[in-house]
């Protein structure tokens, strides 16, 4: 856990006046008080996620009557069964989510950073309308485009592949990461490409070797949160793969309430277990990331 | 700027006297501007036409029809929408959802917002702690997390346990007691308040120490000085986390799926809004009565937003 404590607050080296005076005795009662409350909502938090990694290597009877969080010895019987349980062995499945987020996290980096530069740095016609309505489809649910896709999709004989999942990243679909680079963007000073320019640059080039290499910590926070969207979607591909050769990870994962209607909670949890540890350790190493760019997009 | 001031604040206009020069390089880099401008945003176009605004005009045709993809679809009129308003399983679907939302989504916001002002400035450990309260909003989406969820609040499940181990014998069945089921995703809700609560940490980053220091030398209590100072200057961001929240909310669908197996049940007391569209769409193939249900959200959020919009006037404070 030394990562999550070492991790940096994002504004942490801006240089903030002292706190002013108080007086000791009140002041240290009251960070006590402060730090046993936050412990306390800290063990609620983490508690249910700690039960599911313990009861991943318990006997599936044991976790019903076990609400603590110590092993007696460690099975593993619940990883090897659940691994084979559903029609593939789980890699499969695995496999089936990782083509899927390797190819949205590049459509999104793809064509998200083209628009967002083309939002923030280039005059053009209607640019202003062009930008409501890319703010405008943040907020348009995705019910109201989902029934005619689908038609589109199935037509075009897409279903139970990974066409539908992966594509619409690579048409800027995902607004939310449009906006967040074009925040970024203007945070980035214009003299740099104006120098660009005048050294006779065109905005391809000021685009690749400019601006590109100064959006790291964008690019970082739009792949970090299309692989834990994109990891987690379920909506989605329970619609575009009926095919259980083609499902992905939470697809396949619901499987277990279906074929074992509740039974083996074992085999169950250590899939769980198993479809979290991506996701944790996304969220270990891209924190920094992931927090600043949550703050961009809230912040003011 | 976020985006919702974004939206509020868009304006054109930039009205400069220039030199008939200064015009003819002005538009020379323009017209470059604008060929860049549209070749970069080439994909984007792409996509609003082809799988956001095509199936958006689609979808309200649709709507006017009887479709189970099999047959093309049939001209029915507004029948779809005549149904929908004696459709009661429909309107309790939106009871479910409206509770869901109008009670967990301030009840999220009101958590995140009390644990980011717990976690000021000049914390001990404030890292550490953001990142246990951050952990369950990156993974509450998941199907495994749901799961877990099922599990903990099953009649020999997790919480059961936890109140027999405190002396409270119970053998209620939460998950599939209808008076309770609801609450469970409601919670399960509250339990990933991490990520509005980032914002509000970052938010509250902004507010200039010296405002709440005058504010002491005055005198001003430390509820003065929250209810004068903290609330109006963190007001934007509380509308921003408030509009984004319940666009989310209206549109939950995995935890209530997952959780009541697919059926919405039991009674249907966990019957969101997006599960019965779901099973109407794509459990019944009537496509054109799911476009309809998919246009009637539209407009519930539409009018929400545009209600907030207009509400925001009244309590949201710009400090520019």
């Amino acid at each position: 856990m030394t990562d999550l404590q070492e991790s940096p607050a994002p504004l942490a080296a801006v240089p903030q006046p002292p706190a002013p005076r108080r007086r000791p005795g009140r002041s240290l009662a009251r960070s006590t008080v402060k730090h046993l409350v936050l412990i306390a909502v800290s063990v609620v938090m983490i508690y249910p996620l700690l039960w599911l990694l313990v009861s991943s290597f318990r006997p599936t009877d044991v976790i019903f009557r076990t609400p603590g969080l110590w092993i007696n010895g460690l099975v593993l019987e619940n990883y090897t069964g659940g691994w084979t349980a559903l029609a593939q062995p789980f890699g499969h499945y695995i496999v089936n989510s990782a083509i899927v987020v390797v190819g949205a996290v590049a459509g999104n980096l793809f064509a998200c950073s083209l628009a967002a530069y083309a939002f923030a740095r280039c005059r053009f016609r209607f640019r202003t309308l062009w930008f409501a309505i890319m703010l405008i489809t943040v907020m348009v649910p995705i019910h109201v485009v989902l029934v005619p896709q689908y038609i589109l999709f199935n037509n075009l004989g897409w279903t139970n592949t990974f066409v539908p999942l992966i594509l619409p990243k690579f048409l800027a679909t995902d607004s939310f990461f449009i906006f967040l680079m074009v925040q970024f963007i203007r945070g980035i000073p214009r003299e740099l490409d104006e120098a660009a320019r005048i050294d006779g640059c065109g905005h391809g080039r000021i685009f690749l070797r400019v601006m590109l290499p100064l959006m790291g910590p964008a690019l970082a926070t739009t792949a970090i949160f299309t692989f834990i969207w994109t990891w987690s979607d379920f909506f989605t591909p329970l619609i575009y793969l009926t095919d259980p050769n083609a499902y992905t990870v939470p697809v396949a994962l619901k499987q277990f309430l279906d074929a074992t209607s509740g039974s083996n909670w074992g085999a169950m949890f250590a899939m769980s277990i198993v479809t979290l540890v991506p996701l944790f350790l996304v969220f270990l190493f891209g924190q920094r990331f992931l927090v600043k760019g949550i703050a961009t997009t809230g912040g003011k | 700027m976020s985006a919702i001031s974004e939206l509020s604040t868009l304006r054109s206009g930039r009205g400069r006297a220039r030199t008939p020069q200064e015009k003819a390089a002005l538009r020379r880099e323009n017209n470059r501007d604008n060929k860049a401008a549209y070749l970069f945003l080439a994909p984007w176009f792409l996509g609003l036409a082809v799988i956001t605004i095509g199936p958006m005009l689609a979808s309200l045709y649709l709507s006017f029809t009887k479709y189970s993809l099999l047959q093309p679809p049939e001209w029915i009129g507004v029948q779809n929408y005549v149904d929908m308003l004696n459709d009661d399983r429909l309107h309790h679907s939106l009871k479910v959802t409206f509770t869901y939302v109008v009670v967990g989504v301030p009840l999220q916001l009101a958590f995140a917002l009390a644990v980011a002002i717990v976690l000021d400035r000049g914390m001990r450990g404030l890292a550490l702690y953001r990142s246990i309260f951050y952990l369950p909003s990156m993974l509450g989406g998941s199907v495994a997390i749901a799961l877990l969820w099922r599990q903990m609040f099953g009649t020999e499940g997790l919480v059961n346990q936890l109140l027999g181990a405190v002396g409270v014998q119970t053998s209620i069945g939460w998950v599939s007691d209808p008076s309770y089921a609801l609450w469970t995703i409601i919670l399960l809700h509250v339990w990933t308040f991490g990520s509005p609560m980032v914002i509000f940490l970052a938010g509250l980053r902004q507010i200039p120490v010296m405002y709440h220091e005058a504010a002491a030398v005055d005198g001003a209590t430390r509820w003065t000085r929250f209810r004068r100072i903290t609330l109006p200057l963190l007001s934007p961001i509380i509308f921003f986390n408030l509009v984004l929240q319940l666009i989310n909310a209206f549109q939950s669908f995995t935890q209530a799926f997952v959780v009541s197996g697919g059926t919405g049940g039991p009674a249907d007391s966990t019957m969101f809004y997006s599960l019965y569209l779901y099973q109407k769409g794509f459990g019944q193939f009537e496509m054109g009565y799911a476009a309809a249900m998919a246009w009637l959200l539209v407009l519930i959020v539409g009018v929400l937003t545009a209600l907030n919009f207009l509400l925001s006037r009244f309590w949201v404070f710009y400090d520019d």
